[in-house]
């Protein structure tokens, strides 16, 4: 499908270790209400810049993510609902 | 009397709230709690330049008005006059972390529109400037219309600034609060994003120590490796740093109890104040060395950082069985005490994470057990060595630790797809700076500890002794009649018999499960009692276990063994779970399965031992 979307936009838990991105879309429906609280509580929100800083060592789980001047963990399948465009 | 004004501290988690309010109100502070609410309540006096004093309260830390924990609900009621047992605040104090500031702020904002009298403490001030980070507090008070002042609360830096700008806020009048205006959070987070940035001065880019920390701590080799290193340090420390004052406590309790033997005439009052209450309690509080020395750990932990990063490394496997890497560390200082590791579980946002942790809690191996196992062990687990540095008796001690672990796996796998059924609250936490917190921090937590320890010794576990020793001495025995038999304890102990004697126990292990409850450990005083009375020599120090191995044999004691790893056998920890849990459905829940757990496994190690002729 040649969608109007940017090529390179991924999700969140596929970004590599020391990838700044931009956030470009976060599926909220996709998580519970106290889940989407507090992602956003944690600055997570389109525009926002992210960077991955390390991963859990077993099954590269959780992740743990720069948002803004904070450093915050979450599991993969949170980042997943997290789209993001790597910034060159 | 009208009552003291009331001064809230409030802020994000990690912050650096309770530093500041350790600043501010010094080490003489009352830990309570929110009625109907596991979440604690800390408050303390502070006395302004004039000599009035304010009532200071911690809130726990919250992101925003809209809560996403209990803790974060509390925080919003009492701001708005809505929690129960709590007045509404006269004024607040909004503490930000001058280097998240972006984050921070829409908190605050959201805060000044209550419209309360308020002053923000831009916090960790030196961190930011570690980072590279000048802000200008100046243009932050212009901006959010309230003073600023700049502290370091762990280095009590800012504190007097602080107070004098509370003293001059009191003293001016104020009119009433606003329900908040609901502004959209992200509105918010976008004003809150404008005024961090113009309260920039410098930023230069440098590379931050937490960052370089975490490249090692966080590493998913070297990470884990260093985390079984500080546990086990931890684990040590626990037991041989306790010795020393726990062989303090028992000397005072003997002396304590020899005192009252010959202060006191005999009769039931002596054996009630000596044999009850003063050996129940003194057995239970020779455990506060440990639990205050795990608690120090557990405080330095958090107060580094590194709290976080542990359960970060664990969340993956802890998952797996249905719980989150939050429950690392309750689930770790339940091998000192499943008490204060029931109390940890407070930090566990999602209710179902903390409910399914509590439950599973009392199968970790506890302190108290290993009276319990050294006995036995000694007694019928023949001292050969296998290999190298591997003897036989301290495998079998090894086994009974992991068996434990992998009962409460079992137990929380199967909790989180029975009776707790559905997704967890997931893993979402902040990973603050690392920073060296102030010792003296860490000691108001112990005192604190120490505190609700000694108080619940002395109400629960000495009304529970003073129960037991009732039972266990009444009625009185006649001249030719054994105590055992005559008294109420004896006869539910021939009860219990008829209910485990499947299971391979005898008539002596029923009478010690009773007063075992009290605490494991009394289960080797109470069998060393049933035989001392049968018996005319009253050396069983050394003799007890020569007794045990003519009267169990090997599949009565490996029974007796299993039968420890899972029973609930302690009033306290059934206390707190009631405590913690606000009623008795899952104490009881709690105390069935793990009966019910105990019983098979006792019975499958009787029966099998049986089977294989030992």
């Amino acid at each position: 499908m040649n969608a109007p979307f940017a090529p390179d936009v991924v999700s969140l838990d596929l970004l590599k270790v020391g990838t700044r991105a931009r956030v470009s879309a976060v599926d909220w429906a996709s998580l519970d209400e106290s889940e989407a609280c507090r992602l956003r509580h944690f600055g997570f929100d389109e525009g926002v810049t992210v960077e991955p800083l390390h991963l859990g060592p077993f099954g590269r789980d959780p992740i743990a993510i720069r948002v803004g001047r904070m450093t915050v963990a979450i599991r993969r399948r949170h980042a997943g609902a997290i789209q993001v465009q790597p910034i060159r | 009397m009208t009552p003291l004004p009331l001064v809230a501290v409030a802020g994000s988690p990690n912050a650096g709230k309770s530093a500041l309010f350790n600043g501010l109100t010094g080490a003489r502070q009352k830990v309570g709690n929110y009625p109907g609410v596991t979440v604690e309540r800390h408050s303390g006096r502070l006395t302004l330049g004039d000599g009035r004093p304010v009532e200071m309260v911690d809130l726990p830390g919250a992101y925003s008005l809209e809560p996403a924990s209990p803790d974060e609900a509390v925080t919003r009621d009492v701001l708005l006059g809505r929690q129960k047992g709590e007045r509404q605040p006269d004024a607040l104090v909004i503490v930000v972390d001058a280097s998240n500031l972006d984050n921070h702020l829409r908190f605050c904002l959201q805060l000044l529109e209550l419209g309360l009298p308020t002053i923000v403490a831009l916090n960790m001030v030196d961190l930011a400037k570690r980072d590279g980070l000048e802000l200008d507090s100046k243009r932050l008070s212009d901006e959010l219309g309230v003073p600023v002042v700049e502290t370091v609360a762990v280095r009590r830096r800012g504190i007097g600034e602080l107070q004098a700008a509370l003293d001059d806020m009191l003293s001016a009048p104020f009119c009433g609060v606003h329900e908040p205006v609901k502004s959209d959070l992200i509105h918010l987070q976008r004003r809150a994003r404008d005024i961090a940035t113009a309260a920039v001065i410098s930023e230069t880019p440098v590379r931050r120590w937490t960052h370089r920390l975490d490249s090692v701590l966080l590493h998913p080799v070297v990470g884990p490796i260093i985390l079984a290193a500080i546990m086990f340090v931890m684990f040590q420390a626990v037991f041989a740093w306790s010795e020393t004052p726990k062989s303090w406590i028992e000397n005072g309790v003997a002396w304590l109890g020899a005192q009252g033997s010959s202060a006191l005439p005999p009769g039931l009052l002596r054996s009630m104040i000596v044999d009850g209450a003063i050996a129940g309690v003194g057995a239970v509080i020779t455990f506060l060395p440990q639990i205050l020395i795990l608690f120090f750990f557990i405080l330095l932990l958090e107060g580094t950082g590194y709290m976080v990063r542990a359960a970060f490394l664990m969340d993956r496997l802890m998952h797996g069985v249905g719980l989150s890497g939050r429950a690392f560390i309750p689930l770790l200082s339940s091998f000192a005490c499943a008490v204060p590791g029931i109390m940890a579980t407070r930090t566990i946002d999602d209710p179902k994470d903390r409910l399914t942790t509590i439950l599973v809690a009392p199968l970790m191996t506890c302190s108290a057990r290993l009276p319990v196992y050294t006995l036995i062990i000694a007694a019928f687990i023949p001292n050969t060595r296998l290999a190298w540095g591997i003897g036989l008796q301290g495998l079998v001690m090894f086994g009974l630790y992991v068996t434990g672990i992998f009962g409460a796996l079992l137990a929380a796998f199967v909790i989180r797809r029975g009776v707790l059924k559905g997704s967890g609250g997931g893993f979402m936490m902040e990973l603050p700076k690392y920073q060296w917190p102030l010792l003296k921090d860490v000691a108001i937590g112990i005192l604190t500890r120490a505190q609700i320890f000694l108080k619940r010794a002395g109400t629960i576990i000495l009304g529970t002794t003073i129960v037991l020793w009732a039972l266990a001495s009444m009625p009185q025995a006649g001249p030719d009649q054994k105590q055992s038999d005559v008294s109420i304890a004896g006869k539910i102990g021939r009860g219990i018999e008829t209910v485990v004697r499947p299971i391979g126990f005898n008539q002596d292990i029923s009478m010690a499960l009773l007063p075992a409850m009290a605490a494991r450990e009394v289960a080797v005083s109470a069998i060393a009692t049933v035989y001392s009375i049968d018996s005319a020599d009253n050396t069983w120090a050394k003799t007890l276990e020569n007794r045990l191995q003519g009267r169990w044999s090997l599949a009565t004691a490996l029974a007796f063994l299993a039968w420890f790893v899972f029973a609930p056998q302690c009033i306290s920890t059934i206390a707190v779970t009631r405590r913690e849990t606000n009623g008795w459905k899952w104490p009881l829940v709690m105390v069935s399965y793990l009966f019910v757990l105990a019983y098979i496994a006792a019975g499958a190690t009787y029966w099998t031992a049986v089977a294989l002729g030992l």
